[in-house]
């Protein structure tokens, strides 16, 4: 069963869901804008904020993506739960 | 090809156990104008749409997969725990039948998904005027959800991918200005 | 149409035709959504966001494209929101 996860799991994915969301709202902008520097810059910000965030989130509740390390040296966790409709 | 990223879009909360809002939102699920038609409608015209609008259809497909994945995990949550009975006091019983409580590419009638519920026509101002109405028809549809439902988590939810629509609808109208060539131009006939 | 005062609102309404022989009740009036992306045009450069966290809870990183629904049926429901 899955155990119930610390408040600060939802709180650290909700991070990292605003700087993604800014990032996707930024690409769709961009893919009609494609010249907005301002946009550009903006854009890659919240890129590099989100792999932050996503390194620093993933050392301590496991891999969110492929290519990311596996924190155990001895147990594979991408396929523990909890998937994201489970939480 | 796509990564997967295990996380949803936006949190999903949901307050009651009610499967009736569950088949509701089968409607954006397996419905003609859900979020899988919208994720296959865009993902199969990006092939033949001029080069400059590709990378939207390519990039609102992709995020039409994650609102796939966020109504799933409410029509999971909303009938997970919930018995044959409550089901069928749900208007669930058909479905119970044939899936028990395993999701299914039906509408909220019950009528499994079909290709036929999109359109591929190959001319891109055709192919992106019907994506502008998917979106205008999926946002009415979440309006009627959320005056059904009385879940002030689930609304939450709903209004955001409402609100995902909305941006879809303006992004794709850009995309026709694109190809008109023209949104810096004076029109001079 | 809408001859209440005239303050901008993104839903409309109208008043469906009412017949001596209909048999339901009259709803009264009828609503729906004209939503921003109907007004904006081409999006110009530079317009005000939301902070992220804002932006994720709304929809939109976007004030301008920024339209909170409530059921307009509800009593109460239907104006303004923060």
């Amino acid at each position: 069963m899955v155990k119930p996860l610390p408040k600060e799991y939802y709180t650290r994915l909700e991070e990292i869901q605003a700087a993604d969301f800014v990032a996707l709202e930024l690409v769709l902008y961009l893919n009609t804008h494609p010249t907005d520097r301002q946009a550009i810059e903006q854009h890659n910000q919240f890129a590099r904020h989100s792999r932050q965030l996503k390194q620093a989130f993933e050392v301590q509740f496991g891999p969110l993506q492929h290519g990311s390390p596996n924190p155990s040296q001895t147990v594979w966790t991408w396929g523990e739960s909890p998937w994201p409709w489970q939480v | 090809m796509w990564i997967y990223e295990k996380k949803l879009q936006y949190p999903v909360k949901v307050s009651t156990c009610n499967p009736t809002l569950a088949k509701y939102l089968m409607e954006q699920y397996g419905g003609a104008d859900g979020e899988l038609a919208a994720a296959l409608r865009y993902m199969n015209q990006r092939y033949t749409i001029p080069d400059k609008v590709i990378g939207l259809l390519n990039d609102i497909a992709t995020e039409e997969f994650a609102h796939l994945e966020m109504i799933a995990t409410m029509i999971y949550k909303l009938t997970k725990d919930a018995t044959p009975q409550q089901l069928r006091d749900a208007g669930l019983a058909e479905h119970y039948v044939s899936h028990d409580s395993a999701l299914f590419y039906n509408n909220a009638a019950g009528v499994p998904f079909t290709a036929a519920y999109i359109q591929a026509k190959g001319d891109p101002i055709a192919d992106l005027y019907e994506d502008i109405a998917a979106e205008e028809k999926a946002r009415a549809t979440y309006q009627w959800i959320i005056d059904l439902s009385d879940d002030p988590d689930l609304n939450d939810s709903l209004r955001f991918l409402r609100e995902r629509e909305v941006v879809h609808s303006q992004r794709f109208r850009e995309a026709v200005e694109m190809l008109k060539e023209d949104q810096n131009r004076k029109k001079v006939f | 149409m809408n001859s209440q005062m005239q303050i901008f609102s993104h839903v409309k309404s109208y008043v469906p035709p009412r017949s001596p022989f209909d048999p339901c009740p009259p709803i009264g009036t009828k609503y729906y959504s004209t939503p921003p992306n109907l007004y904006l045009g081409f999006q110009p450069p530079g317009l005000p966001q939301f902070s992220p966290a804002d932006a994720l809870r709304k929809g939109t990183l976007w004030k301008v494209l920024y339209d909170y629904y409530d059921n307009p049926y509800r009593k109460g429901a239907g104006k303004t929101h923060g």
